[in-house]
């Protein structure tokens, strides 16, 4: 078969965890680390063979009558419970999946290589690095996923694996309490997920992606115009899937989790909580798009949901003072474009543009986005602070670290020819197309996205050198500083690439693809207007924060409720504080803590009181002395034969 | 003529009466010992004198008579043990003083 080699993707890294968790304790972090790093660099290599293969290869069935295909390389049954009801585990190829294992390993590949000098005499080095193959085979099985089972469990297994990259550190209490509050956030959208899956499934008897895209109107129909609150079942199942999505993705209201993820080690923030997983809901959506189509009213909600976060979080990221959180809130707002492009995207506007928007953008900001937190580790690993106070001035000490964290942000605020111009055009043009609300607020959001991570870059590079004492800043050694350069290399190149030939939302293929489509087929009136927005934030973070003064102070004292409330993320925290605490816990748990201690429980202690206090009673009879006891063993059986006897007659 | 079952039946349930008593009664372990043997042996004789009249020409009631005399044999020379060791520990074979088994 063509693409059987695929599952290397998938056994390398699983092999790899196992090795590394078993016997890496016996091995030295060199060789540890450097086993970890050598798989994934296999894997990448073979992951780009088969992308290649699968984009360029000629004519093995790939494309056939001008649509890409969806090649089902395996697909091993791995649960039959029923003739029907079997889970199967497999994997499938197609534009979407395959520009994803490029993002996975290439990423992944980089973090583990940064990681070498990141965590460089960390106490267990080996078991980070078994942690980090876990996460990267879960990843590769969750794009790779044929059914949505598969995906379903895979997408656990990353929960997992973020849970235990996130208390990486488990002696600090802020990471131990990290990652509980992402497992239990996720998991609490996972399961809005899985009764989705249920609802789709028993409706449409599949759990296989091909059968329920192919045909989504037939997928839609088998639930025969059921309703359920006023909104159809089917509605109610994408919407809950969702959720599952959202989760993952850090949608508002779910998004609490992921600052707090921040506590886990940078190189781990870079790969999952930038690049990979927080995007798996963005994959989701975008896997079963057709589905989607047919239920509008739900595209609208994933809009909504959408700009309202890319809002929020904005809004958020321009106030932190920890880079972490700035990024973090800001990979946030960025996921939520990507949300919002899958939201808005029709057949009827631009061919699907928004559709080809979304991944366009997952795959420029997974290289950014990586780029940037890679250099914030760089940076961090140097001054020992996450706290921009701690910084400023660092241009002198860090001249790589200086150009590819700018070159990062760049990317991010949208200036050509830097890859995130490219795909945040094209989803402006994707949201001014289904209603210029939604474009002009992307518009004004992309603005503040380049004013807040401007702001964050003259705070860290140039501002006012804080008193360093003995302790000078340095770059950071080879192994750190190559994937820098790495990712902004492929930042200022990736949007060059004429993704819209590659990925559409029919998997169509254009006749003649060229170099050069993505800058010919420029939408020159959206893009005038974000390079402008672009450039004011610049201009206003340049003019604010390039040289230490008080004017930042006095705007922050002159509108202080909403600086606050900002710096606060706006309270969510502790309203999920109020509401679990005091409302779910309070008002629900309690009562039933007291009913099981006091009913449940008492009638159960009485039993062994009632039991105990006759046991007492009666004790006197067990004399120790043994013709007593024949004595009564006698007259009983006497009086037993006697009634017996009684009987008989 | 053949004796008539109640022949047999009665010495063995005065021997039976014989064992019960004694055993209530008795407070020198080894007598009580004595009399659990009566009552043994007088179910022993209803043993063979039922598989006698009842069941003449076959041999289950005899052979259980045996294995329960075997078995009496190996019990009396447990019980004996346990008595010697009572013995040694109360310096005194009255059951009545012997009573630290109870609640």
């Amino acid at each position: 078969m063509e693409f059987s080699y695929s599952i290397l993707v998938l056994a390398l890294p699983l092999l790899t965890f196992l090795f590394l968790g078993l016997v890496g304790m016996k091995l030295s972090h060199k060789v540890a680390g450097v086993i970890g790093t050598v798989a994934m660099g296999v894997v990448a290599t073979i992951s780009y063979a088969i992308a290649l293969t699968y984009f360029f290869g000629d004519g093995q069935g790939q494309i056939v009558d001008g649509v890409r295909q969806q090649i089902v390389v395996f697909d091993a049954t791995w649960l039959q419970f029923t003739d029907f009801l079997t889970i199967k585990l497999g994997v499938l190829l197609d534009p979407i999946s395959a520009m994803m294992l490029i993002v996975i390993t290439t990423v992944s590949f980089m973090v583990h290589l940064y990681s070498l000098g990141y965590m460089h005499g960390e106490k267990g080095f080996q078991r980070y690095y078994a942690f980090l193959s876990l996460f990267s085979f879960s990843m590769l099985g969750l794009v790779v996923a044929t059914n949505i089972f598969q995906m379903y469990i895979f997408w656990e297994l990353v929960g997992v694996s973020s849970y235990l990259l996130i208390g990486f550190y488990y002696t600090k209490p802020e990471a131990v309490a990290a990652s509980k509050k992402a497992f239990i956030v996720t998991r609490f959208a996972d399961l809005g997920f899985l009764i989705g899956i249920l609802i789709l499934s028993f409706y449409s008897q599949t759990f296989n992606f091909l059968d329920l895209t192919t045909s989504p109107e037939a997928v839609v129909a088998t639930a025969g115009g059921a309703t359920f609150l006023g909104c159809s079942v089917m509605a109610w199942a994408l919407a809950l899937i969702f959720m599952g999505g959202a989760g993952k993705s850090a949608m508002f209201p779910l998004h609490i989790w992921l600052p707090d993820a921040m506590e886990g080690p940078t190189p781990v923030s870079a790969l999952i909580h930038a690049a990979t997983m927080v995007v798996a809901g963005v994959y989701l959506v975008a896997r079963l798009f057709p589905l989607y189509l047919c239920e509008p009213g739900v595209l609208e909600l994933i809009t909504f949901i959408g700009a309202v976060t890319a809002l929020y979080a904005a809004i958020v990221a321009c106030v932190q003072s920890d880079i972490k959180r700035v990024l973090a809130f800001s990979t946030i707002s960025q996921i939520a474009f990507m949300i919002t492009a899958l939201g808005v995207a029709r057949p009827e506007y631009h061919e699907g543009v928004g559709y080809m928007a979304s991944m366009f953008h997952l795959f420029t900001h997974a290289m950014f986005k990586a780029l940037l937190f890679l250099g914030a580790g760089a940076i961090i690993h140097a001054v020992h602070s996450n706290e921009v106070k701690a910084m400023g001035g660092l241009r002198k000490y860090m001249p790589i670290c200086n150009i590819t964290f700018l070159i990062g942000c760049l990317a991010i605020a949208g200036i050509p020819p830097f890859s995130g111009f490219f795909s945040k055009d094209e989803i402006v043009v994707a949201a001014f197309a289904n209603s210029p609300v939604w474009g002009a607020w992307l518009l004004a959001v992309a603005g503040m996205t380049a004013f807040y991570m401007f702001r964050v870059y003259y705070l860290i590079f140039w501002w006012n050198e804080p008193d360093y004492g003995h302790h000078t800043p340095h770059e950071a050694p080879a192994t750190m500083t190559i994937p820098l350069v790495v990712l902004a290399a492929v930042s200022c190149v990736a949007g060059f690439f004429p993704f819209a030939d590659y990925v559409t939302y029919n998997r169509v293929t254009l006749e003649h693809p060229s170099l050069l489509h993505n800058v010919m087929h420029l939408n020159w009136s959206a893009a005038i207007p974000s390079i402008i927005v672009a450039l004011l934030g610049i201009a206003l973070a340049t003019k604010l924060y390039k040289k230490e003064n008080a004017v930042p102070a006095k705007m922050a004292d002159s509108c202080r409720n909403l600086w606050t409330a900002a710096y606060h993320r706006f309270y969510m925290d502790e309203l999920y504080q109020f509401i679990t605490h005091r409302i779910i816990f309070g008002l629900i748990c309690k009562p039933i803590a007291w009913f099981d201690r006091h009913i449940i429980d008492g009638t159960m202690n009485a039993f062994a009181h009632v039991t105990h206090w006759a046991s007492a009673q009666i004790k006197g009879l067990q004399s120790g002395l043994v013709q007593n006891y024949v004595w009564v063993y006698f007259v009983g059986a006497l009086l037993l034969a006697v009634i017996t006897w009684i009987c008989i007659i | 003529m053949e004796p008539s079952i109640l022949c047999y039946l009665i010495p063995s349930l005065i021997m039976f009466g014989c064992g019960v008593y004694g055993f209530i009664t008795r407070r020198n372990m080894l007598a009580i010992l004595i009399s659990l043997e009566l009552m043994l042996n007088a179910v022993d004789i209803n043993f063979v004198v039922f598989n006698r009249f009842l069941y003449p020409g076959e041999f289950e009631g005899m052979f259980f008579t045996l294995f329960a005399i075997a078995l009496a044999a190996a019990e009396t020379a447990l019980v004996i043990a346990i008595i010697i060791n009572i013995f040694r520990m109360a310096k005194n074979l009255d059951i009545s003083e012997i009573s630290k088994m109870k609640f």
